[in-house]
């Protein structure tokens, strides 16, 4: 979903965020202005140099005269605006986002090939969620790891859909979409079709650097691949002896 | 010392859990001594007292509710501390016991006791607590009031929530651990 464009023509305005006056140009969007100015707004599903997706909705911030919350990834800068990107409301609904998306699916860390690494884990952390008030689902996603190089486990995926974004934007492939509604949503290969099947991946790699968490990872990371090969040694002390 | 001192009181159990959150509890190495200053252990897998006395200041759990013994631990322990504490992954979302809840109880346990076993296979039924169907973080059996997350917590992690228990204060364990830490 790209911004609608700017009109042409760059004007810069003055904003005000978090109680500190700002200068952005118009064509900018809230999150760009506070990530350029060191004011940290968690996200999930956004990510600078891919077009905005709008899903997670851990960016939202509150603007003055506004009534309701607006994400800031999907909402453009204007001259006078008020942002306020962190208030116990804010903190609320941010906590309450990320504990459901933990229970939705299978989100154990310690046995988690990205973890570590994993932004929802840190999100976690980030946003004050020392433990999830909901229950869990415990619902069994499939995996499939059908592609020769590459993995991809359904429970470990939030759906930020930043895979569907880069293959489609950037490489140019697009061999991943969206599939289904609520929590039967699953990110899909080439019509659903296992990936390793796929005729559009190019095997590139780029959904498994942007994945925010261990929802696509290369083959080999998990704990029960790292199988040592140690056949050589018998063989060499063997033929050293006879010598 | 000054006269006897008021020595917070201690307790801890561990439920459907590896043990290593203790573990990582010893690790915090020559601060053991102050802590031992400070604290009087009542009841642990770490000491020899036999039963949980009728009042605790702070209990400790680590491990998820996975059988009908350690929900009544976990309820006993809510019923006699006055402040109870989740320590771990297991305790505070069920971590690795809960991945059996994906499958059926009958199911995980022949896939045990049974498929596994090459001679005398029979569930064992005297002596052990039975499985709950589902297992479950402490606090979805019982309230509980601080959390510490993290597989295990680190001992440092473990100081700075004892510390600031010592003090007096409710410690917020997010500034030092996370999930799977």
């Amino acid at each position: 979903m790209p911004l609608p464009s700017a009109p042409t023509g760059v004007r810069v305005v003055t904003l005000d965020i978090d109680g500190r006056a700002l200068s952005a140009r118009d064509s900018e969007s809230i999150i760009e202005v506070c990530r350029d100015n060191d004011i940290p707004i968690p996200s999930l599903c956004y990510v600078e140099g891919l077009s905005v997706w709008g899903a997670c909705r851990l960016c939202m911030v509150e603007v003055g005269g506004q009534p309701r919350l607006l994400s800031a990834c999907s909402t453009r800068v204007a001259d006078g605006m008020q942002v306020n990107t962190d208030s116990e409301r804010l903190r609320r609904y941010r906590r309450t986002i990320v504990e459901l998306l933990l229970a939705e699916r299978n989100h154990v860390c310690s046995v988690c090939v990205s973890n570590g690494h994993c932004e929802l884990q840190s999100l976690a952390q980030r946003c004050g969620v020392d433990h999830v008030r909901v229950p869990y689902r415990q619902q069994r996603y499939a995996v499939d790891g059908s592609h020769e190089s590459f993995r991809l486990d359904h429970n470990r995926c939030v759906l930020c859909a930043r895979c569907v974004r880069v293959c489609d934007e950037i490489e140019g492939a697009h061999t991943w979409d969206v599939m289904g509604r609520g929590a039967d949503c699953l990110i899909v290969s080439d019509l659903a079709r296992p990936w390793g099947d796929s005729e559009t991946c190019t095997g590139c790699g780029k959904c498994i650097q942007v994945c925010p968490t261990g929802a696509l990872v290369r083959h080999g990371t998990s704990v029960g691949e790292m199988v040592k090969d140690q056949q050589f040694l018998p063989i060499l002390a063997r033929r050293r002896q006879a010598r | 010392m000054n006269g006897p001192v008021k020595r917070i009181t201690v307790a801890t159990a561990w439920l459907d859990g590896c043990s290593g959150c203790h573990m990582s509890l010893l690790d915090i190495d020559q601060r053991l001594l102050e802590l031992a200053q400070k604290v009087d252990v009542v009841y642990s897998p770490l000491v020899d007292a036999k039963s949980l006395p009728a009042e605790v200041d702070v209990g400790i759990l680590e491990g998820s509710v996975s059988t009908e013994e350690d929900l009544h631990k976990a309820q006993l322990f809510r019923s006699r501390c006055r402040l109870l504490v989740s320590l771990g992954d297991c305790a505070v979302n069920g971590n690795v016991p809960a991945m059996r809840n994906l499958f059926k109880l009958d199911e995980v346990v022949d896939r045990a006791y049974r498929e596994n076993v090459s001679t005398h296979p029979v569930i064992p039924v005297h002596g052990v607590p039975a499985l709950l169907p589902t297992v479950r973080p402490v606090h979805g059996c019982v309230p509980v009031d601080v959390f510490v997350p993290g597989c295990p917590p680190r001992a440092d992690a473990i100081w700075h929530v004892l510390s600031e228990l010592m003090a007096g204060r409710t410690p917020d364990a997010n500034e030092v651990t996370r999930f799977g830490a």
